[in-house]
């Protein structure tokens, strides 16, 4: 679905992102994680194309995106989830929604979808009409994530999206997130919170300081307990 | 009650214009953080097409309005792809010199093409008669700024409101990058707000160019300027401000006309000013601005 080749990030003189490599099959979901500036966020920008890589290939079904425009890659089926959840909030619950379909032509197939969400998160439903910065974070976020489903997204990232939440709000988000994988979405959940990332996760993938120090099977990551401290304090 | 009535249609017919060229501004500024002082200049160009049009044989006032609309929406458009997308990433400061650049250069361009000189345009008089309603004698121009700008603001609401682009423009108005994460094209949302600033103008060019008879090359630039106050006035970036912030300030200036003994007249712009600066130090973020949020890590 997804193979990425040597990517490297830079802002100025600060290297964010070092020759990091990565692949996603499709249904999978692979977890990346790391601490706090290892070079996560600015992975995940690459990928969507808000921030141009120095350096390295992107693939994604097939086509060299490398070059592709933004627009362009979510119009492909690659959307994200941004960091922070980004809705926007002088828009109202069903005005978010909406935007996030802006690619489609299909409008029965379009309501048909916000039924379903609306169903899904009824806190949506009844704040449907409200400005969406009136939400919770956590509400907030299930917007956020709808709304790149709305898209109808072949392969989905996620850029941290326990940021901020309680625990309880967290459980439930993943939650979701297992249950998109059931359904047969390919994620790519970039996290600072592991435990939760690595309860669905097919594979995982640690950076820290923009390189890449595990890619594997999460069962072994959870082994060498020692890694997993290293990287992400615990 | 005769000149009351002429005076508040005098403030609601200023207001309207003013209004107009204000939304103008802010519906771009909004979404691209640009002052465009060029603004005054897609007027210009709305009204010297007329001018040429009615040189070259037009007769059609209806043909002339749509014209003046058409011209300043792709006068717009034309500007943005030109002069202000090579520096849509550079920081504010430069798009604004841009904008002045802009503004310099077309009004030299008119002075050399066609004339530094007003020339007359005859074409929109008919707009500009006196309607009798019993006793009262009103300016059918002034009504239908009043009713034209009425109806421009509904249709530029339910544009926003209900259409897919007009969602995006408000949504760019705080989060580009994420409407472009949406799959939404940058250009296309911001082609479309310069576009709509356009229409605006030459909404504001055809009442101008009716009141006034003539064209000259500075025609928008003062203009502009009352429209930029409105806009800081209502509150930079709020479409709902620069509406109201133009509405006000025709009612500050009609209300100081009014209120000023004659051989005081002269100082109106000077009053105006006062009552703006006290408004702002009484509120600083404009009448419907907000206060900038720092939110959450930029993406």
């Amino acid at each position: 679905m997804l193979t990425v080749e040597n990517l490297s990030v830079r802002y100025g003189a600060v290297a964010a992102v070092r020759e990091l490599s990565l692949s996603i099959e499709p249904g999978q979901l692979v977890a990346l994680l790391g601490p706090n500036g290892a070079g996560k966020s600015s992975t995940i920008n690459a990928l969507t194309g808000l921030v141009a890589p120095m350096a390295g290939r992107i693939v994604f079904d097939g086509k060299d995106i490398s070059r592709t425009r933004t627009e362009d890659r979510i119009r492909r089926g690659l959307t994200s989830t941004p960091e922070g959840r980004h809705i926007f909030a002088n828009l109202t619950v069903g005005e978010n929604l909406r935007l996030g379909a802006a690619t489609r032509r299909d409008p029965k197939g379009v309501r048909a979808d916000i039924d379903r969400f609306l169903a899904l998160f009824p806190v949506l439903s009844e704040r449907y009409a409200q400005a969406a910065g009136t939400l919770s974070g956590g509400e907030q976020q299930m917007l956020a994530i709808s709304r790149s489903l709305m898209s109808r997204p072949k392969l989905l990232l996620l850029d941290e999206p326990s940021l901020g939440l309680a625990p309880r709000i967290v459980a439930q988000i993943f939650d979701f997130i297992g249950q998109l994988k059931a359904e047969g979405m390919t994620l790519l959940v970039v996290e600072q919170n592991a435990t939760q990332a690595l309860r669905f996760a097919d594979r995982v993938y640690v950076v820290s300081s923009g390189a890449l120090r595990y890619d594997g099977p999460p069962a072994k990551l959870a082994d060498e307990h020692g890694l997993l401290n290293l990287y992400l304090g615990g | 009650m005769d000149y009351a009535l002429q005076q508040l249609l005098n403030a609601l017919a200023f207001g309207a214009e003013y209004s107009l060229v204000a939304l103008g501004l802010a519906v771009v500024f909004s979404i691209m953080g640009l002052v465009n002082f060029a603004h005054g200049e897609i007027i210009g160009v709305s009204a010297y097409s007329v001018f040429l049009a009615a040189a070259l044989g037009l007769t059609s006032p209806i043909v002339a309005v749509l014209l003046a609309v058409a011209a300043a929406a792709l006068a717009a458009v034309t500007f943005e792809r030109v002069a202000f997308r090579p520096v849509r990433y550079a920081p504010t400061t430069t798009g604004l010199l841009t904008a002045f650049g802009v503004s310099i250069v077309v009004q030299n361009l008119f002075m050399l093409l066609i004339s530094p000189k007003p020339q007359s345009v005859s074409i929109l008089n008919g707009l500009n008669q006196m309607w009798f309603f019993g006793p009262f004698a009103v300016s059918s121009l002034q009504v239908m700024e009043l009713v034209v700008s009425g109806l421009t603001i509904l249709a530029l609401v339910l544009f926003l409101s209900r259409s897919t682009l007009g969602l995006a423009i408000r949504a760019a108005s705080r989060d580009f990058a994420t409407v472009r994460l949406m799959g939404i094209r940058a250009n296309r949302v911001i082609a479309t707000a310069f576009a709509i600033s356009g229409a605006l103008a030459g909404i504001a060019a055809v009442f101008i160019l009716a009141r006034r008879g003539s064209v000259s090359p500075d025609l928008g630039f003062g203009l502009v300027l009352k429209a930029f106050v409105a806009c800081v006035l209502g509150g930079f970036g709020s479409l709902a401000g620069a509406a109201a912030g133009g509405m006000l300030l025709g009612f500050i200036e009609v209300g100081l006309l009014v209120a000023l003994p004659q051989e005081y007249g002269g100082f109106k712009d000077a009053l105006t000013y006062v009552i703006i600066v006290a408004l702002l130090v009484y509120r600083p973020e404009g009448l419907l601005g907000q206060r900038v949020e720092l939110g959450d890590k930029e993406i």
